[in-house]
């Protein structure tokens, strides 16, 4: 591998988190920037990254509460690529109006 | 046009902005959503609403450019009110011109449908009880999935 590809690989990726309503209240944070590496291609990995943080992330995350994940502030589904840079936000189903 | 502020609105004056958008304007149509003393079967004392800043204009500028595609506007207006909130306050004003009243009617409640399942807004309630934050309801989300 060259120098060049090899520093790619293992720059980290940083990325900024937003927590909202119930979300921010559970983890008692609107939001953190993580350098989460090379291992989160997607938001279906950074699920599982955040998951193994433990309480109250798999509850948080688990089936029978919705979570809403928001890339760049537009809704997601799990295979959406993260790339650095972007905003990905946590929120519970809108209640407004 | 869309606002999201803390204080009040005055719904009338909003309307004669409206009517004025237009020398053909011939119909305005607008919702205001309110704060009521109950949730359910609870007394409630004040509503807390919380937004995604950012994503919420964004969200209610892609609604409003869809009612524009589907029914001949001349001017809408949304202000969506966010923080602490009485009961008898107001919450949300949608207000549609157009020249003819079908189009007004029909993009106000489209408009309002989707602010309710697609705009980044959170309800908090506030009892003598306690607090929690407002489910969202499967009824909304059937008043949104009319208009596919």
């Amino acid at each position: 591998m060259s120098l060049k590809k090899s520093l790619k690989s293992k720059s980290l990726k940083v990325i900024k988190l937003l927590y909202f309503a119930s979300i921010r209240e559970a983890l008692d944070s609107q939001g953190e920037s993580l350098d989460y590496g090379e291992h989160c291609q997607d938001i279906s990995s950074l699920l599982e990254y955040l998951k193994s943080r433990g309480a109250p992330w798999p509850t948080l995350l688990g089936a029978s509460t919705p979570v809403l994940v928001a890339v760049n502030q537009v809704i997601a589904q799990n295979n959406e690529p993260i790339q650095d840079g972007d905003e990905v936000a946590f929120f519970p189903p809108v209640t407004g109006g | 046009m869309i606002k999201i502020q803390q204080h009040d609105f005055n719904a009338g004056e909003e309307i004669r902005k409206l009517q004025n958008r237009a020398a053909n304007v011939g119909a305005v149509a607008t919702f205001i959503g309110l704060v009521r003393n109950f949730e359910g079967h609870e007394p409630l004392d004040k509503l807390i609403l919380e937004h995604y800043p950012g994503m919420t204009e964004n969200r209610l500028r892609a609604i409003l450019s869809e009612a524009e595609s589907r029914w001949s506007l001349l001017g809408t207006q949304v202000i969506h009110r966010i923080g602490e909130l009485s009961v008898g306050e107001q919450i949300v004003f949608v207000g549609v011109a157009s020249e003819h009243r079908q189009d007004a009617f029909q993009a106000c409640e489209f408009i309002m449908d989707f602010l309710k399942t697609d705009a980044p807004l959170w309800k908090k309630v506030l009892t003598k009880n306690g607090e929690h934050w407002v489910e969202a309801k499967s009824s909304d989300t059937k008043a949104a999935a009319k208009w596919y």
